[in-house]
């Protein structure tokens, strides 16, 4: 193993001297070092876990579909709640964007590869491991973990086997995320080209730097969280046992500390992305550059302040409450701004509307009503009303399925005849997108209904008087479930063939990355490229 | 024109009456809001929602509409030409000085309420609310009364998986108890909450109340009830497999039918968990003695009605050797429960017969032939 292991890095050495392209056979894969396939790698694996935990919904959906228990036992659906979660934010979103962030951040800033790409190799090859151990538990006595993706203890302590690889996974995953962090920045910072400066750069490279730094913040605490959780069951530890002096609520504010930066990770990338595509189908330069970074900047700061928003109704002391009702509140400022800027960027272009373009916009609106919850949600005395319903599960399903999904999809769309070199059926995709935003509609809003109605989240069965809209919900969610099968399609239609795309693609896009012929070279801006 | 949209309303009126027949719950039930609740604060919530609500409505008119002209104006299939420009100082000042002066002017009156919610003075009466996996506990401060409220039996039927009873058929399904907390009008009353092994969340959408239920911890809310009648619902923090079961009843009572209930209550109730309100119901209450109907209400949720438990968290019965060996063990955990484990005691939530009928019920159950006989003295005993 070791000495051929050897040939092959002599051999890629030659290779990069000739310019050849991509190895052939598994060990491009395994030992790959070139960022767009590690981008590659990272997209289809965020793309299969995003089928495992829609799957898990689909059975949740089942169930709720009328009231009564007719298909799984109500442990078995909080396992089904806990690990759907889990998988979508770990293994669907985040490595969605980290795979965006491999393929594109080098090419949009010059730069010809990763500036650590062993660790970029490393860093996704994690991920499989940490989710083999997650999805394993499943298969454990006891069953997989049920006590929600939060992981309040006590409750999550009653985890049977599953437990300590529940603990484990997410190490190794949050090893992954801070590599990949850490990679992101240290390329940014050192591998642009040089007339490239800062505020130059793409507004898809500034969201993912920030974001970056939230990971390389939030992780190390979600990592210490679950620690603790560890030592408190198999070392008697104490640290969340009121009886042994601990405090049940200090792991909440610690994993909500982490938590709330998270959800702005998930949706930070988000915005660069249709910052990027709004512009080329508006035809005229985004609006506000400046501000946007700055936005960018405030939200990444505001999301470490604002925590226990999520925890209203734990008894903290009124100042308490005050403090992260105001500073929640403020978080809507800056998160308008970035909203106004895109408007202010469609008004008075002239607009089409290709697929990328539809996604983007979808996401506006359907981001902004989500914001809206978001803004209800802050206040104090009404989230006592909101809190734990499905009301909250309706807002952060507006803000992560229309708002991060449709963010990586409407990426997907723009990027991929760059990826593959052909142009992509659009009649097929503008159905996809008609699907999707009409399905994901009658999901999600009738859950503002259920909540309001008195609905709490999170459980296998329901009050009659909820029956209708969780029908309408679980159709909702069976017709997005199926209408993501036509993207799978589509995009194995793109990589096996179609119009050849130009190195444009798009009607006079900005940016590095249109610079190079489609599909891009294996290796792109080994010198550096001149920015304007 | 007028004639057939006066048809279609027709139709649309005679299809919503005939629902109304068929369904009248479903359809009189159908919420579409917040309700209004039955105390001052939660009117006071009530409209802090509807406040924000169409402040937000109001936002998403104005932005969604500019949105929306400019997809159909500034289209390049009607001929749109792309202006340049790419920031304007004075608009960006604009939209950033205009949403903080709402959301200062959204503050002050959810500040004012939260400071309202948060003040304890004066309460009249104080009781203690105690979470379980997976029914609560109630205990009236300065009085003798306390007693468990679980998932009313009807639904506690239905709610098994495939039970075959239609949900439709079962009032008040999964929002119905066996025993209600009960409170009278017009006082201001403290709940101090907690639990006694995860935490759960007590909330009561008409009073505008939900806080945690954690286990070491007190927590304290208040309510002061304008309307008698009776309010429902739900426990409202992920607390297990029973989550969704643990619903929450309040009867508000006039002050005259508090005090005669309370007066009755007190010293003369017996904690059994089968409680009887009528005298019709009397009958049908002894005769649920049977341990197996006890084992199922009380203990099933985890150990499943075939005994075999959800291990490692649940553990089977069927293969336990505390079952099978001496039952002054059995007795011991069935009453004092097991440290660490989610096995809670139940001495203080049923009576001497209800414990022993468990016991025996579960020592000759599924196969097992224990043989032996507990009898309410032995439990007697062992209190």
């Amino acid at each position: 193993m070791g000495p051929e292991y050897e040939a092959t890095a002599d051999q890629h050495h030659v290779d990069d001297h000739d310019h050849h392209g991509a190895p052939s056979g598994i060990k491009r894969w395994l030992f790959s070092t070139n960022h767009k396939d590690i981008g590659t790698m990272y997209l289809v694996f965020s793309l299969l876990m995003f089928f495992v935990g829609g799957a898990m919904i689909m059975i949740v959906r089942a169930e709720l579909f009328q009231p009564g228990l007719q298909f799984v036992d109500p442990a078995f659906f909080n396992q089904m709640t806990t690990m759907h979660a889990l998988v979508m934010v770990f293994g669907a979103i985040m490595p969605a964007f980290v795979g965006l962030a491999n393929w594109m951040i080098p090419m949009m800033v010059g730069a010809p590869d990763m500036a650590l790409p062993r660790m970029n190799n490393w860093s996704f090859w994690l991920l499989p491991v940490g989710f083999t151990f997650l999805i394993a538990t499943l298969f454990m006595p006891g069953g997989a973990p049920a006590a929600g993706w939060t992981m309040y203890p006590p409750l999550v302590l009653q985890t049977g086997d599953a437990f300590p690889f529940l603990v484990f996974a997410i190490h190794i995953l949050g090893a992954s995320s801070i590599m990949g962090a850490i990679n992101i920045i240290v390329t940014i910072m050192n591998m642009r080209a040089p007339t490239m400066t800062l505020l130059k750069m793409p507004l898809f490279v500034w969201t993912w730097f920030i974001t970056a730094f939230l990971l390389l913040a939030a992780m190390p605490v979600f990592a210490g969280a679950v620690t603790m959780l560890l030592f408190d069951q198999f070392f008697g530890a104490h640290f969340f046992n009121a009886a042994g002096g601990g405090d049940p609520v200090m792991f909440q504010h610690i994993f909500w500390f982490f938590g709330h930066p998270e959800v702005y990770i998930m949706i930070l990338p988000a915005f660069g992305i249709v910052s990027e595509i709004i512009p080329t189908f508006a035809r005229k330069p985004l609006f506000g550059y400046n501000s946007m970074v700055y936005a960018t900047a405030s939200i990444a700061v505001l999301s470490f302040i604002v925590w226990a928003h999520h925890m209203f109704t734990v008894g903290m002391p009124l100042a308490g409450q005050l403090f992260f009702m105001f500073s929640t509140m403020l978080i809507a400022v800056p998160t308008g701004v970035k909203v106004f800027n895109w408007i202010a960027t469609m008004w008075r272009g002239s607009m089409t509307f290709e697929t990328p373009m539809l996604f983007s916009l979808a996401f506006v609106f359907l981001f902004t009503i989500g914001g809206f919850s978001g803004l209800m949600l802050a206040i104090t005395p009404v989230d006592f009303q909101y809190h734990d319903t499905y009301f909250v599960v309706a807002h952060f399903h507006y803000v992560l399925v229309p708002g991060s999904l449709f963010g990586i999809m409407a990426g997907v769309y723009y990027w991929l005849p760059k990826w593959t070199g052909h142009i992509v059926d659009e009649k097929l995709a503008k159905m996809h997108f008609w699907l999707s935003a009409i399905f994901v509609n009658i999901t999600f809003f009738p859950q503002h209904f259920l909540g309001l109605a008195g609905m709490p989240r999170r459980i296998p069965d329901y009050s009659t008087q909820f029956a209708d809209f969780n029908m309408m919900s679980s159709l909702g969610a069976f017709g997005f479930g199926l209408s993501q099968l036509l993207f799978v399609y589509i995009v194995y239609q793109t990589v096996k063939g179609g119009k050849k795309a130009s190195s444009e693609v798009w009607d006079n896009p900005v940016g590095l990355e249109w610079t190079v012929p489609s599909p891009a070279p294996y290796h792109t801006f080994e010198t550096a490229p001149e920015v304007r | 024109m007028t004639n057939s949209s006066g048809i279609r309303l027709a139709g649309k009126i005679t299809t919503l009456l005939a629902l109304m027949t068929i369904a009248p719950a479903a359809v009189a039930d159908m919420v579409l809001n917040l309700r209004r609740g039955v105390t001052d604060i939660s009117q006071t919530v009530y409209e802090l929602h509807m406040l924000i609500l169409w402040v937000c409505v109001v936002i998403a008119i104005v932005v969604f509409g500019v949105m929306i002209v400019s997809i159909i104006l500034h289209r390049r299939s009607r001929g749109a030409e792309a202006a340049d420009f790419s920031h304007s100082t004075k608009a960006e000042l604009i939209w950033t000085i205009i949403p903080v002066i709402i959301l200062v002017w959204m503050a002050v009156p959810a500040a004012k309420t939260l400071v309202v919610m948060e003040d304890f003075r004066d309460s009249e009466m104080t009781i203690k609310v105690t979470g379980y996996q997976w029914r609560w506990h109630y205990a009236y401060l300065g009085t003798e009364v306390d007693f468990f409220s679980s998932l009313a039996r009807s639904s506690n039927i239905a709610r098994q998986v495939r039970s075959g009873v239609d949900p439709f058929s079962v009032d008040n399904y999964l929002l119905d108890v066996d025993k209600p907390m009960v409170v009278p009008v017009d006082t201001k009353i403290r709940l101090l909450i907690t639990a006694n092994d995860v935490i759960h969340s007590w909330w009561m959408p008409s009073f505008a109340v939900k806080k945690d239920a954690i286990p070491g911890f007190i927590n304290e809310i208040w309510f002061k009830a304008n309307e008698t009648g009776t309010y429902r619902g739900q426990c409202a923090e992920l607390c297990g497999r029973g989550h969704g079961f643990m619903p929450i009843v309040v009867d508000v009572l006039s002050k005259q039918d508090y005090a005669a209930w309370i007066d009755a209550k007190d010293g003369g109730e017996t904690v059994a968990m089968v409680d009887s309100t009528t005298a019709a119901e009397a009958p049908a209450v002894a005769e649920e003695l049977s341990g197996e109907k006890l084992y199922n209400i009380s203990c099933s949720a985890c150990h499943q009605v075939n005994g075999q438990g959800l291990p490692p968290a649940f553990p089977s019965l069927v293969d336990s050797a505390m079952v099978k060996g001496p039952v002054a063990k059995h007795i011991d955990i069935v009453m004092n429960g097991r440290v660490g484990t989610a096995m809670i005691g139940f001495s203080t939530q049923l009576g001497d017969a209800e414990l022993a009928a468990i016991i025996n019920y579960e020592r000759n159950a599924w196969g097992l032939n224990g043989g032996d006989t507990v009898q309410a003295s032995d439990i007697a005993a062992a209190r």
